[in-house]
């Protein structure tokens, strides 16, 4: 009945394409998504799930939305997928450049606000939501969200995405001041796991990285991996 | 004294055959002809004095500042053309104001020396415009770098220092600085030692009045860049008098002898000779000339 409906109107407009190409071709290619980032005492570990979709079609079931921007920091992507990667390889370009005029590792507070100020200054025109997560000599792990607007916040845990309303609850409730490394890394296989289940627009396999001086530390968790949270 | 570069003087974008610049060269000798100023970094922190000579009595008091702020945590101390000085404050007050805009935190000062350095480098380039007649003195206290000392000059280098002084007595200045050890010296320790130096190099006979300008910035100002309150700056100036005892023999010796002395250079080889043959009162002076 829509399908009749929706003709109707269409042959109204003799040049429009929509009956050639299909709807999925039509949507925007979304990092529908949960990504993650938590600070703790020598570093950062970061999260995220693996799927791009355009609409309903699943373009890219093992995406990496962990992009490097420098050799101790990282952002992850929510959003356009188009949006994050040119924001991404802009702020990449800048803080390279940056970092060799002071001839020391950029920090992380540099990058994060190289994000905000393109995200703020073309606000109405891109789709993106980022956390930036790193580890620097000055002030060790942090994590930045620069949600879509282009706003600017550290804080000791962030979520973001299409998948992150449904963990908020675990998030707040599972978190601790403290925690280690490994714990971290628990805390989110955990989160993104049930991010995963409840989000149309999110799964795959979860990635997870942990930053520290030492260096990276990247980990993928197979799909048949995840946790289980019911019987079914 | 210098070789006048005949014809290949007349403009930055010259060179001599012998390699020189010599348009780079005279504005560096406008800075020599500007009071002293002096900056010194210690453990916690940087002091800047500067000589700033009085023209006229009908001067305010505290009027024709030499030392700018060119950020909160950011001092600069000049000499040489003063307007010179006062525009490229503004171009150092823009660039900490850009960097923090765009990277979200404090300016390095290595980066701002850097940056105002290559700026006044481009000056020294071109035949359309003539270098700055300035040197300064750039000094910050940053929670992760701690203090740091920069000089810039007007061929556009700039070094990081633990002291340096420019204006017309630096070398005298610099004579004084090196007898300090700085590593090791709080600001307030370090406010009484600068005071001294810019009352030792000051040159009575030349010179008349002069004002001392002071500032610090450091652990004890809690990262801002200001000018010494009043009465830390007067309890200085207290102990620079004091210990000056050029200033005390020309104030007092009415001798002869003793005013001949005084007006010859400091090392001069008939110093120890003169004192010799002095009359009584002579003698009590020679001694204390001999003292330093």
């Amino acid at each position: 009945m829509a399908a009749v409906y929706m003709s109707a109107n269409r042959s109204e407009n003799a040049f429009s394409t929509v009956d050639l190409v299909p709807e999925w071709a039509q949507e925007e290619v979304s990092t529908g998504t949960t990504i993650m980032a938590v600070e703790f005492d020598g570093g950062v570990v970061i999260g995220a799930d693996s799927r791009t979709t355009t609409g309903a079609y699943i373009a890219n079931r093992v995406t990496d939305k962990l992009t490097p921007i420098h050799d101790r920091i990282f952002c992850c992507r929510s959003g356009s997928a188009a949006d994050t990667q040119a924001v991404a390889d802009i702020v990449t370009y800048q803080l390279g450049f940056h970092s060799i005029e002071l001839d020391e590792p950029p920090l992380v507070q540099t990058a994060a606000n190289l994000f905000k100020q393109t995200c703020y200054r073309y606000r109405e025109e891109l789709m993106a939501g980022i956390i930036v997560a790193g580890w620097d000599k000055r002030r060790g792990g942090q994590v930045y969200t620069v949600p879509m607007g282009g706003m600017i916040v550290r804080q000791p845990v962030s979520v973001g995405g299409s998948g992150s309303s449904y963990i908020y609850g675990f998030m707040d409730s599972n978190y601790k001041p403290g925690m280690t490394k490994e714990e971290c890394l628990h805390f989110c296989t955990q989160a993104l796991a049930l991010a995963m289940e409840r989000d149309g627009s999110s799964g795959g396999v979860a990635r997870l990285a942990a930053i520290t001086e030492e260096g990276l530390e990247r980990r993928v968790v197979l799909g048949n991996q995840l946790p289980k949270f019911s019987n079914a | 004294m210098s070789s006048i570069g005949t014809g290949y003087d007349l403009s930055a974008s010259t060179f001599s055959p012998d390699g020189r610049v010599f348009q780079v060269e005279y504005a560096m000798k406008a800075v020599e002809n500007s009071s002293t100023a002096i900056g010194i970094r210690c453990k916690d922190g940087v002091v800047f004095g500067v000589e700033k000579l009085i023209l006229s009595k009908l001067y305010e008091q505290g009027s024709n500042k030499r030392i700018f702020n060119v950020d909160r945590h950011v001092g600069m101390a000049v000499a040489g053309l003063l307007a010179d000085a006062r525009s490229l404050s503004e171009v150092a007050r823009e660039e900490a104001s850009n960097f923090r805009s765009n990277y979200g935190h404090n300016i390095p000062l290595k980066y701002l020396s850097e940056r105002v350095a290559m700026y006044v480098h481009a000056y020294t380039l071109y035949s359309a415009v003539r270098p700055f007649g300035c040197s300064f003195i750039l000094g910050s206290y940053d929670q992760d770098d701690g203090p740091q000392l920069y000089m810039v000059d007007p061929s556009g280098i700039s070094f990081g220092y633990w002291g340096c002084a420019i204006g017309k007595a630096k070398q005298a200045a610099k004579t004084e600085i090196e007898k300090l050890q700085m590593k090791d010296m709080t600001c307030r320790e370090l406010v009484k030692e600068v005071a001294k130096i810019i009352y030792i190099v000051h040159d009575e006979v030349k010179d008349k009045a002069f004002e001392l300008e002071l500032s610090w910035v450091g652990e004890v100002t809690n990262g801002k860049h200001e000018l010494v309150p009043k009465d830390i700056r007067v309890e200085a100036e207290k102990y620079a008098k004091s210990l000056n005892l050029k200033g005390i023999i020309r104030k007092y010796c009415t001798n002869q002898v003793c005013k001949a002395l005084r007006d010859l250079p400091r090392k001069n080889h008939f110093l120890k000779a003169l004192c010799v043959y002095g009359s009584n009162s002579g003698f009590l002076c020679a001694t204390r000339l001999l003292a330093f």
